[in-house]
């Protein structure tokens, strides 16, 4: 019982990070540590993505 | 023309993982047996309860059951025989992978973000006011719509997209249909978002107009999302899920906030008449298309896509709970008569344009297009991800169908007809519904406005009151305690959250197609970072639904009743062009025997839309006809003759132009889709005479990538993705390491 409880909870959390995108930055550290990279700072990261969002706007339908 | 050019072959790749033409173990035939029989019951009680009244969960169960048979077994076709999607072909996200806009996505948090993106107010709006028709007209459309038009529209327009590296709609009917039909697509599709930007506003000015709490609840919007901008540039960047978590609890405390200050000093402040609103809707409009997407375009976007995806799951679950009665009849006289109050015009064609959203939908075509078949990990995936997302909103139509049918119907007509027609107070309006046939009185409609804490809900068109009427009795009854005005006000504030959110974005796209064409030929203005081109471009976009909304709000005949038929046909004849783009490519393919799965919802859609378009300019019936309208206008105004709903010569002006303007932009919609499809017939003559054509289809390249196809991983995948995960190690392997 309780194992599935934890089980579907960190499912709903890797969801919503995934779905949020928060997950991106544990992507890009795991693809750092592989290829030997240092990392830049989180602030660096999220700045380059919100201007890449800049020139991408997903346009929603109504 | 650009892109490689191939023939692509029709003969092998279908016998791929996941699409094998295995028989039916006897589990699955036993369940499907069931689910069609559940379908089969609830649709049969629809069919013959008349005059008894009838649990709307039937509605409920009748389109679930039939979703999942469609999914199981027709979207499963249209994918693997149709299609021929391959799982041993890599599609352009595993391919041109770059971390921006190719980038392989887990296919359920793809279809979140498909579903994000295609739905919005529109799927709750045009149910309820199509709800005048009676409940079974609306049903049937938005759930035999969904099946073989909508879903499938999406579902190919995807996938060839997919094929095509994910290029545009616009970009794949100039290569594949002609530069004249691109052409003609292009100014489609700009002047048909114009048209749906401003009627969406339109309907949150009608919600907002004379609304402190609502107008407080909204504004405070604005400030939680620059909060939210800066807490996740500054404060803690990319901490997504806090920065939502703050911003939703909030938003709740502003609703809750608006009950307090309504009757103080700043809730008469924030009474707002519609022309102010509209003042303020531009302005905000034209500022949040120019500042940075971080500040208020991308908080705001996580706000209402969290809002959107607990407010369907509430509703969900509060209409099992709640199991309203349904208070409409199964079909009404105005479906036969063509003469109901809400909008003008008879059953058939007038249903199918009003619910767009959630039966058939256009502008998907624009989101299947482009955005996501960049990210899809498996062509397979499609399916989920396309029809699967569709099949979604379709639920959100039919439970917003629901919400309107089980008010008191009364009332529904006092909310939902023009001030003209109602009069504008409890009694006037009492007095027109009861000569509809309705014994709603006065009271109860007075009643009805002091329990959800609104000065009046006479005439507040637009379906959104009405809806929030609905659902604030279905969630006060699935969890009692009233609190009818917390739940009204709640659902105003997702509704006009959506619909701001498609309001920034869909601003910034169309400056963006704007930037776009005017830079070919003007380079500079192309330039997306050059800041006064930006400038001019929103300035225009936001001028011209601009405009078009004031029209709407200050038209004396109504302007829901006047733009929404406009908005739905927009809508569906920009489906006819994607449809065309579908069924021409599936003849160049060399798929003839199946051009009849894109070929059939077209010639439906064709019927329709051209049905209606043809007698919004020519009928004679002065409520039906806009320019038979504006000639009834204007003989009175030269006879010094002041016609009602208008009260003087200068509303006289007003309907005159306003409706002689509204002819014109739809001759002008129909005539563009004739020429896309004019023109497309042409190339599918050319096509089926050749066999099939050359398209710019890319090559097939392999995929090393281990992804299921579909909702569920097969026996089969699951051992390849327990092979990979074991080859690459712990901890680097994708998200499917995540996987129960």
């Amino acid at each position: 019982m309780t194992a599935t409880l934890t089980r579907a909870w960190e499912g709903l959390r890797w969801y919503l990070k995934e779905f949020t995108g928060e997950a991106r930055w544990d992507d890009y550290l795991a693809h750092c540590a592989e290829h030997g990279h240092e990392p830049m700072s989180r602030r660096q990261f999220e700045r380059e993505r919100a201007d890449a969002a800049e020139a991408n706007p997903m346009s929603r339908c109504c | 023309m650009a892109g490689t050019m191939t023939r692509t072959d029709d003969g092998g790749g279908a016998s791929s993982a996941g699409s094998g033409g295995s028989r039916l173990s006897m589990k699955s035939v036993l369940i499907w047996t069931a689910v069609a029989l559940v379908g089969a019951v609830c649709w049969g009680v629809l069919a013959i309860a008349r005059g008894e009244t009838i649990s709307a969960l039937w509605l409920l169960f009748a389109a679930l059951s039939s979703y999942a048979i469609a999914y199981r077994f027709y979207s499963r076709f249209i994918t693997y025989r149709v299609l021929r999607a391959d799982s041993r072909r890599a599609t352009p996200a595993e391919r041109l992978e770059n971390g921006v806009d190719f980038d392989v996505t887990d296919r359920r948090v793809l279809f979140g973000h498909h579903f994000a993106a295609i739905a919005g107010a529109g799927p709750l709006v045009g149910p309820v006011l199509a709800a005048q028709m009676g409940y079974l007209p609306g049903t049937i459309w938005i759930v035999v719509g969904v099946i073989f038009a909508g879903a499938v529209q999406d579902l190919v327009v995807m996938f060839f997209s997919m094929r095509r590296n994910g290029k545009s709609l616009g970009q794949m009917i100039r290569e594949e249909i002609g530069l004249v039909g691109g052409i003609a697509a292009l100014i489609a599709v700009f002047a048909i978002m114009i048209i749906i930007l401003a009627v969406l506003a339109l309907i949150v000015v009608n919600a907002l107009a004379e609304s402190p709490w609502g107008v407080f609840s909204i504004a405070l919007t604005i400030p939680i999302a620059l909060f939210m901008g800066f807490y996740l540039r500054v404060l803690r960047p990319g901490r997504v899920l806090e920065a939502t978590g703050i911003g939703v609890a909030l938003l709740l405390l502003a609703i809750v906030g608006g009950g307090w200050i309504q009757d103080t000093a700043l809730g008469e402040t924030l009474t707002l008449s519609k022309e102010w609103l509209v003042l303020a809707l531009v302005v905000y409009g034209f500022v949040a298309s120019v500042l940075p997407v971080w500040m208020l375009l991308t908080p705001r976007d996580y706000l209402s896509t969290f809002m959107k995806i607990g407010v369907i799951v509430l509703l969900a679950i509060s209409l099992i709970v709640a199991r309203p009665v349904i208070q409409a009849d199964a079909v009404s006289d105005f479906a036969r008569e063509g003469t109901g109050p809400v909008f003008a015009g008879s059953l058939f064609p007038f249903v199918f344009i009003t619910i767009a959203c959630g039966a058939l939908s256009g502008f998907h075509a624009l989101i299947s297009s482009g955005t996501t078949p960049k990210m899809v990990a498996k062509e397979g995936q499609v399916r989920l991800i396309g029809y699967g997302g569709m099949l979604m909103e379709s639920f959100v139509a039919i439970s917003a169908l629901i919400a309107a049918v089980v008010i008191d119907q009364g009332l529904y007509f006092a909310m939902n007809s023009p001030a003209g027609a109602t009069g504008g107070t409890a009694e006037s309006a009492a007095a027109f519904v009861q000569g509809l046939g309705f014994d709603t009185t006065a009271q109860s409609i007075a009643a009805a406005s002091a329990a959800v804490q609104e000065d009046s809900l006479v005439s507040r068109t637009g379906g959104a009151p009405a809806l929030a009427v609905g659902l604030a009795q279905i969630f006060s009854q699935a969890f009692g305690g009233g609190g009818q005005a917390f739940w009204y006000h709640f659902a105003i504030m997702f509704e006009a959250l959506f619909i701001l959110t498609a309001v920034d974005a869909g601003t910034r796209v169309g400056r963006f197609m704007l930037q776009d064409t005017i830079g070919n030929v003007w380079k500079k203005f192309g330039d997306l970072s050059w800041r006064p081109g930006n400038i001019i471009a929103s300035a225009v976009v936001v001028g011209l639904w601009g405009t078009v909304l004031y029209i709407g709000v200050t038209d004396p005949l109504g302007g829901v009743n006047q733009l929404f038929p406009l908005f739905g046909i927009a809508n569906q004849l920009l489906a006819a062009i994607a449809l065309t783009l579908c069924t021409v490519l599936l003849v160049k393919h060399g798929k003839l025997r199946y051009a009849w799965v894109t070929g059939i919802p077209l010639a439906w859609d064709l019927v329709i839309t051209m049905t209606a378009s043809w007698q919004k300019i020519f009928s004679a019936d002065p409520r039906v006809g806009y320019f038979t309208q504006a000639g009834v206008y204007s003989d009175a105004r030269a006879a010094g003759e002041v016609l009602a709903p208008a009260q003087n010569q200068d509303q006289m002006d007003q309907v005159i132009f306003n409706s002689t303007l509204n002819g014109i932009l739809q001759s002008v919609f129909a005539l563009l889709t004739l020429v896309v499809a004019v023109h497309a017939a042409l190339v599918i003559a050319r096509a089926i005479k050749a066999g099939g054509l050359p398209t710019t289809e890319e090559p097939a390249v392999e995929s090393k990538l281990v992804e299921p196809a579909g909702l569920f991983a097969t026996a089969e995948e699951k051992r390849a993705m327990a092979d990979r995960d074991r080859l690459v190690g712990a901890g680097a392997g994708r998200s499917e390491a995540e996987e129960k």
